[in-house]
């Protein structure tokens, strides 16, 4: 796999079927479902006090539900570039208009907090980036953790740069 | 004191209107000067750089401000972001979850 930045553009390129897949998920992988502790962290309480906390729920839970809700279609909708089985996937490229670099932040960091929570990953598993290959679901759930994390930092850089 | 006011209408008669009851308030004065501070807490998925970017698009904080505190968030747990009005403290936190960042309001004790 390659990636780098073509003017404003970011271009993912000879991708193999299993980080394609990978990439894939990335959309399904921000639901909560059945995950009340994901929720938990996805939604976190802003404060001690139970009013506020209420207020929150109200008034603020929604605006924020939009916003994910949002940023997650953006990124499907890139990623729409990805459909097909999995022979016209070798070697496809992926390419992301940065100025949907926010969404794909954003997608990338409901994805890894729901992971991480799901699975429940110590923050010595999560630092453990020589971990042996993936033999459970789990394994392969830390690997998406670090995969998009590693995609983060690749957007984070070129933001900035 | 009553809550009926005399106005003067324009074909000089005078009539009385109700003047608007007064709400019951919700935050009392003196709460309303304590002031809240914006806590962000470690946590071990979000990126050490990403933190940083937020903190300085949030705050407006230059990147060396927004490392230091990225780092006590990471090192001590917790840290201060910003202090002061309760309406400014909420919107940070709401910003901070945005972000997905552990944040929280608390009053100053």
């Amino acid at each position: 796999m390659e990636i780098c930045r073509e003017n404003d553009t970011l271009r993912i390129s000879d991708l193999d079927p299993f980080l394609a897949e990978l990439l894939r998920q990335i959309p399904s992988s921000t639901t909560c479902d059945g995950a009340p502790r994901a929720e938990a962290r996805l939604f976190s309480r802003p404060s001690a006090e139970k009013e506020i906390c209420k207020e929150w729920k109200s008034y603020v839970e929604p605006e924020l539900r939009r916003l994910f809700r949002s940023a997650t279609e953006t990124v499907a909708a890139d990623l729409a570039q990805l459909n097909g089985n999995e022979k016209s996937l070798r070697n496809r490229t992926l390419r992301i208009p940065l100025e949907h670099a926010d969404a794909w932040l954003s997608t990338l960091n409901q994805a890894r907090l729901v992971i991480a929570t799901k699975y429940e990953f110590s923050e010595e598993e999560l630092n453990d980036h020589d971990r042996s290959p993936i033999g459970s679901r789990r394994d392969l759930g830390l690997f998406q953790v670090n995969f998009y994390g590693f995609l983060q930092e690749f957007i984070l850089r070129e933001m900035g740069s | 004191m009553s809550a009926v006011t005399a106005v003067q209408l324009e074909k000089g008669s005078t009539s009385t209107v109700e003047a608007p009851a007064k709400e019951k308030e919700t935050r009392g004065e003196e709460e309303l000067d304590v002031p809240w501070q914006v806590v962000v807490h470690n946590d071990p998925v979000n990126l050490m750089t990403y933190v940083t970017m937020v903190f300085q698009r949030v705050f407006g904080y230059p990147r060396e401000k927004a490392e230091r505190h990225m780092l006590e968030v990471h090192h001590k747990g917790r840290s201060i972001l910003w202090s002061g009005v309760r309406e400014r403290a909420e919107f940070y936190v709401q910003q901070l979850h945005g972000y997905l960042l552990l944040a929280t309001l608390e009053k100053v004790v």
